[in-house]
């Protein structure tokens, strides 16, 4: 599945040396890399090492303080038509889910398509019922978010992101708050999305699901890219000894 | 463990207590308990007996009829009580027609009132009749429009025009126009204090959350504005306020610009108020953790969307206690505007107690004023407890 026949030449996200600071922390100390259509990476790295930061800057939950980020042909910037732009294009999965919890599991995936794209309700309705089928939780639909399992919770927020109909899919540490044997059903969903294609950047603790679905995995350490490679390689011949260590630490268990 | 089969359902034992059991274990479970629950009981005894026999023997309730007219309306000119009469029958079909398009917790408070309706209806006290006609016509009104209005959903934008409407057509009505207009000094009693009560809640909610937004503003200029007039109103008693609406507004006013009193003493109530009411929604908003408005955010929404259909839902659901205590609060101030000579349902009392016939009857009086109080801020308090319920808050 590594060589992925989706993929294209064309860069959808482009960052050249991205810088951010939380006050005189420096988080991001230069990020360059760009990812292709229909590409999936998968970024890893010790807690602290803003590849969370990075992917939130994506769509500007985090705003960088230097460099440019351009998603789409859009550059990231202070102008608010362009940012909410461009989270249109990029849908995002939190560690925590974030769904409402005022609405119902069908509201809270209709909500962006009736409010932001002015979809009609019945339409959207429709289009969120085929989503939570795809997601193989239909008759959650009506509930809401308290009343149904971690792992139901999460594919709810993925139908939400789907929703917008991204060409992004943005998913950080979607299974690190779920128990244990809930974690595979969140997994095959995103499995089977990035078989459809989509454009994906996932961190994630999951080295299985990294080796498996990942055309490419890059390795974060102090707010720099310290190895980036093909899973294969970078798995079974890393280069680094950050790199070496860390893989030790996670396959360990 | 394949041979690991559950036998049979064990019940959880049983709480329930029978009522000597719970007598003995709540009431006399050892000697100092017996005692200070005897002692109770003796105390009840003489306080209720007190109270009873003042209530039924001394008492003298004729004061209250003979005065109904007062206490509901004030000095309003008999020959002009059609004008009420007619607002009531607009809020009846009003609240009918709500109920029957909306159900739900608009169908249960209409029930309240159409029952209030009929009990004046049946009273056996001697009233006046075009109080009983009044509510014959209104109970009417309700049950009619209610069975109009039932899954009529195509009349929904026009019942909330006709809500909307409601204020400008009722200040209209109750003031009348030309020579025989009604100076609103004569409006008084629950009429002047539902009015004040009503258009306080109504209006200071809205600026309430206005200036709650503001004070998380990330603009300096709206935030500022907003703490400054959240801590100026907060650090001044209403009746301050109320004094200086009343006797200092118009010398600010350009010359010859009159604002009407009962509506001065409403924008005072609002605008005192308000600033309240930011402060409760603003502890509200603060419990709505971040990755709220983060989601919001990633699905695209802007700020005030994100405000609207994500955040002030949550926030408001979880301060609905204090916002209806603010409710609550305001309508017992308004009991204040008599210290600028209007005259609501308390401040009627001194009127009636002018008259030389029921001089001394303070007792009564304030009693029955209390009750009528009591009445409508427990239905507020009752009311908000159904709309929690309705709302889910707790639950999800």
């Amino acid at each position: 599945m590594n060589e992925n026949e989706n993929i294209t030449n064309d860069p959808i996200i482009v960052c050249e040396d991205v810088h951010k600071w939380f006050d005189d922390f420096h988080v991001l100390k230069g990020i360059t890399t760009s990812f292709k259509k229909g590409e999936k990476a998968v970024i890893c790295g010790p807690s602290g090492s803003g590849k969370s930061t990075f992917i939130r800057t994506i769509n500007r939950l985090e705003e960088h303080q230097r460099g440019t980020i351009i998603v789409d042909g859009i550059e990231l910037s202070n102008d608010l038509r362009n940012i909410n732009l461009i989270r249109q294009e990029v849908g995002m999965v939190f560690q925590q889910f974030n769904l409402f919890p005022h609405l119902s599991n069908l509201q809270n995936i209709t909500l962006g398509p009736i409010r932001v794209r002015k979809m009609t309700k019945s339409d959207a309705e429709e289009a969120a019922l085929a989503l939570l089928d795809r997601m193989g939780i239909e008759d959650q639909a009506y509930k809401y978010p308290a009343e149904i399992s971690g792992g139901q919770q999460q594919r709810v927020a993925i139908a939400r992101a789907l929703a917008m109909e991204p060409k992004i899919m943005l998913f950080d540490e979607p299974t690190s708050a779920l128990d244990p044997e809930m974690i595979s059903e969140v997994l095959d969903v995103m499995r089977e999305l990035a078989r459809s294609g989509m454009t994906m950047l996932v961190v994630t603790h999951e080295m299985g699901f990294a080796r498996e679905v990942a055309d490419r995995v890059m390795f974060f350490d102090e707010g720099v890219v310290v190895e980036e490679a093909a899973p294969v390689d970078f798995f079974d011949n890393p280069q680094h000894d950050r790199t070496k260590l860390f893989i030790s630490q996670t396959l360990q268990h | 463990m394949e041979n690991l089969t559950f036998t049979q359902e064990i019940k959880p034992p049983s709480t329930k207590k029978s009522p000597l059991r719970w007598l003995k274990d709540n009431l006399f479970s050892n000697w100092y308990n017996t005692l200070l629950t005897l002692f109770t009981i003796v105390l009840l005894y003489f306080l209720f007996k007190s109270v009873f026999t003042w209530v039924f023997t001394q008492a003298q309730w004729a004061v209250i009829p003979a005065n109904l007219q007062i206490l509901s309306v004030g000095s309003y000119p008999r020959e002009h009580l059609w004008r009420v009469a007619y607002v009531i029958y607009v809020l009846a079909v009003l609240m009918g027609l709500s109920a029957g398009i909306w159900k739900g917790l608009n169908q249960q408070i209409t029930f309240a009132i159409a029952c209030i309706g009929a009990v004046i209806t049946l009273l056996p006290i001697n009233v006046n009749t075009s109080v009983r006609e009044t509510a014959v016509i209104a109970t009417t009104l309700i049950a009619v429009s209610y069975v109009l209005g039932r899954d009529r959903q195509n009349l929904k934008r026009w019942v909330i025009i006709g809500w909307v409407l409601m204020f400008p057509w009722m200040m209209f009505m109750l003031h009348g126009f030309g020579e025989n207009s009604i100076s609103t000094l004569n409006w008084g009693g629950l009429l002047l204090t539902l009015i004040l009560a009503v258009v306080g809640i109504v209006a200071c909610f809205p600026i309430g959350v206005l200036l709650a937004l503001g004070r998380r503003s990330r603009l300096p200029a709206i935030r500022w504005v907003s703490i400054v007039y959240i801590e100026v109103v907060r650090g001044m008693p209403l009746v301050t306020i109320l004094f200086m609406g009343s006797l200092m507004l118009p010398i600010f006013l350009p010359g010859g610009f009159q604002l009407d009193k009962v509506l001065r003493a409403m924008i005072a109530l609002t605008l005192f108020s308000a600033a309240y009411m930011a402060e409760n929604v603003r502890g509200g908003l603060q419990a709505v953790p971040r990755g709220q408005y983060e989601a919001a955010q990633a699905v695209g929404l802007s700020y005030p969307k994100t405000m609207t259909f994500i955040v002030l839902p949550q926030a408001l659901r979880s301060v609905i206690p204090a916002i209806v205590g603010q409710f609550i609060a305001l309508f017992k101030d308004t009991s204040l505007v008599s210290i600028i000579a209007l005259s609501e349902l308390l401040g009627v009392s001194d009127n009636i107690l002018g008259n030389p016939n029921w001089t001394g009857l303070k007792p009564e009086l304030y009693l029955f004023i209390a009750v009528i109080y009591f009445i409508f801020t427990f239905a507020m308090s009752y009311v908000s407890q159904i709309v929690e319920a309705d709302l889910g808050v707790g639950k999800h």
